[in-house]
């Protein structure tokens, strides 16, 4: 690694001969890219995330079965076999069916939407709080900071996926009863991101803290500019880079937080399954040799999970002026 | 030292009352219980009669108190589901977590320590670069995806280790347990796995990253100038002093097992709390959930004030700096 870093600063000086005119121009030579373009691993995990970003925005159009549409259902197409025709009906199934005879490939399309709609609704909704509550924690101090801080301590005692469990249990509670199918999915999405923004609160009133100190925090404020004005055109503008990191980090933890609770039926609902619900079903066929069903949601699963990581260790390399 | 005896005990006293204040909105506020609990056919009378009984017409004041009495005795109401007192509930499935947690610890202590140090002494070792790679593989494995793909290759494919349940138990002073009988050890190997694992990789790190800074120290190289072997050096001197660390890790880390205990139990249908805390979540059986939330935070409280006491025992500096 270090070595790796080295070369790069010895690349460094031909940098200054680079006229910076447009944003392209500026990016095409900036230090990210120069990264990136030397890690095969980060190439590969970030063209991974986006054929699955891609795969999940597109399903309607390139899924080639209507999974949800009990009208197209056959049930003769059960269980057919991956890359192979179903023997009665002479459908062909790319990753084979499950028990309904729903298409493997097309559910998990449809799977991969939901999870990546949950995981990065969560994630923003975790991160305005917690920007928001790490911005004001950092700025205005004092008893307002104090309380922050100790809700958010409380929080951290507890590991994010039971307090995510514990909120999607006294959501479904508030709800009535014929309502709760229906809003699985926004319970799920609010559990979540409650479950995430201590990390989020932390880094930015860290941030914030650091910033407050600075001349045009000084000058914003001489000139007569309101607190929010401050916080959030002046401050949060210079606390992006973290934010960023964080968000990326959570991602990945959110779609494993949706995955295993939906895994354990406590996620989205049946009748919109994501990819942990996917990986239930299939679970219960593996006892009976039928291993697709369980076998293709989990591979895409674990890739999911596994290129937003790698892409945000990287990102926090790069973004890390004392790791370079 | 007193001082920080006392504000840490303090301190955990704020978190208990904030856990007991959630977990009493949480009982006080959510659901009706009486429509929970009555039938369809229920009368007006038995309506009236349940709730003078389940205390519910008392000012919020006194049930809030009432419900701190309750709980100090055990007394968590009636469990929506079962319709038993959550109390005996959760006491009966308490051994079946707490067995789980403690052998999955041991595994992810014993493997993460030796893992670690070897993966230290031996830095550049071919084996020691293919843990390291697939312990970074294995962090970013899901937890039930971890156990479905174990009962798959352990259960489905090679026939060897049961798939679910706790197999036989044995009752050692009036206690179930299943870790004594063979049946129930080979029950508990896959479950304990899973959960273990993740701690294991965390352990393993922890270790290797406190050896490899140990190592560089100028008493460890004075050692070898002295010319002790290998041996005396590695385990004697280095090993000790990583010690501190990786007690404070692995205290913190057992309240994550008995969290992340939920989702193994759930995998394995290991009769424990966290099945019964995931299945209340989905009926939506407010007692147990309020009763689980405040035992796991009696649980994770009592551990990070053991553990933060323990430093002093450990690491005579602190007590020598405090001073």
């Amino acid at each position: 690694m270090s070595t790796e870093t080295q070369k790069g600063a010895e690349a460094r000086p031909e940098f200054k001969e680079v006229v910076t005119t447009s944003t392209w121009q500026r990016w095409m030579h900036s230090d990210i890219w120069h990264s990136y373009k030397r890690s095969p691993v980060i190439i590969v995990s970030s063209l991974t995330f986006l054929v699955l970003v891609l795969g999940a925005v597109l399903s309607p159009l390139i899924s080639p079965y209507t999974p949800f549409d009990p009208a197209s259902l056959n049930l003769m197409n059960g269980f057919t076999k991956p890359m192979s025709a179903n023997e009665f009906t002479g459908d062909y199934f790319l990753l084979g069916t499950d028990d309904q005879g729903r298409d493997v490939l097309s559910t998990i399309l449809f799977g991969l939407r939901i999870s990546l709609f949950v995981g990065v609704v969560a994630v923003l909704f975790a991160m305005t709080l917690g920007v928001v509550l790490g911005l004001v924690s950092g700025y205005v101090g004092g008893w307002v900071d104090g309380m922050i801080m100790r809700i958010a301590d409380i929080q951290m005692t507890f590991p994010s996926i039971m307090v995510a469990m514990l909120l999607y249990g006294i959501g479904k509670g508030l709800i009535p009863p014929d309502l709760r199918d229906e809003m699985a999915i926004w319970v799920l999405i609010i559990s979540i991101g409650l479950s995430e923004w201590v990390q989020f609160a932390r880094t930015v009133r860290g941030a914030t803290m650091v910033e407050r100190q600075k001349e045009y925090v000084q000058a914003g404020n001489l000139i007569g500019l309101s607190r929010w004005s401050i916080m959030l055109r002046h401050i949060l503008p210079n606390v992006t880079g973290p934010i960023l990191v964080i968000a990326t980090i959570s991602l990945a933890l959110a779609i494993i937080a949706e995955a295993t609770l939906s895994f354990l039926g406590v996620g989205a609902p049946k009748t919109e399954p994501s990819l942990g619900t996917l990986i239930n079903v299939g679970r219960q066929y593996i006892l009976s040799g039928e291993w697709w069903i369980l076998l293709f949601p989990s591979l895409t699963l674990l890739a999911l999970a596994l290129s937003v990581n790698l892409f945000g260790d990287w990102l926090r390399d790069i973004l890390n002026p004392k790791l370079r | 030292m007193l001082a920080f005896i006392i504000r840490r005990l303090g301190q955990a006293l704020l978190v208990l009352m904030a856990v007991g204040f959630v977990s009493f909105s949480m009982f006080k506020f959510m659901g009706d219980p009486l429509e929970n609990m009555l039938g369809q056919e229920a009368t007006v009378a038995d309506r009236a009669e349940l709730e003078e009984r389940l205390g519910l017409n008392d000012p919020i004041i006194v049930q809030y108190f009432d419900f701190f009495e309750r709980a100090l005795r055990g007394d968590f109401g009636v469990s929506y589901r079962v319709g038993l007192p959550v109390g005996e509930v959760i006491l009966d499935r308490l051994p079946a977590t707490l067995e789980l947690a403690f052998l999955s610890g041991v595994f992810a202590i014993s493997l993460g320590f030796v893992l670690g140090v070897y993966t230290a002494i031996k830095r550049d070792g071919f084996l020691a670069n293919f843990i390291m790679t697939t312990s970074l593989i294995g962090v970013s494995l899901p937890t039930f995806l971890i156990g479905v793909f174990l009962i798959w290759a352990f259960s489905v494919n090679l026939g060897w280790l049961p798939s679910f349940g706790r197999g036989e138990t044995r009752s050692v002073f009036g206690v179930d347990l299943a870790i004594f009988t063979w049946d129930g050890l080979r029950s508990m190997i896959l479950p304990a796995v899973t959960l273990g694992l993740y701690q294991m990789t965390l352990i393993m790190r922890l270790v290797r990253s406190e050896m490899l800074e140990v190592l560089r120290t100028d008493y460890i190289r004075f050692a070898r100038a002295r010319g002790l072997s290998q041996r005396t050096v590695n385990f004697g001197h280095a090993m000790k002093n990583t010690l501190v660390p990786v007690i404070t890790v692995t205290g913190l880390q057992f309240g994550s097992i008995v969290a992340f205990a939920i989702i193994t139990e759930s995998v394995f249908q290991w009769p424990g709390v966290g099945l019964l805390f995931i299945n209340a979540v989905s009926f939506v059986d407010i007692p147990v959930m309020s009763a689980y939330l405040l035992l796991v935070g009696v649980i994770f409280v009592t551990i990070n004030l053991i553990v933060d006491l323990l430093y002093f025992t450990i690491d005579p500096r602190l007590s020598v700096s405090s001073n």
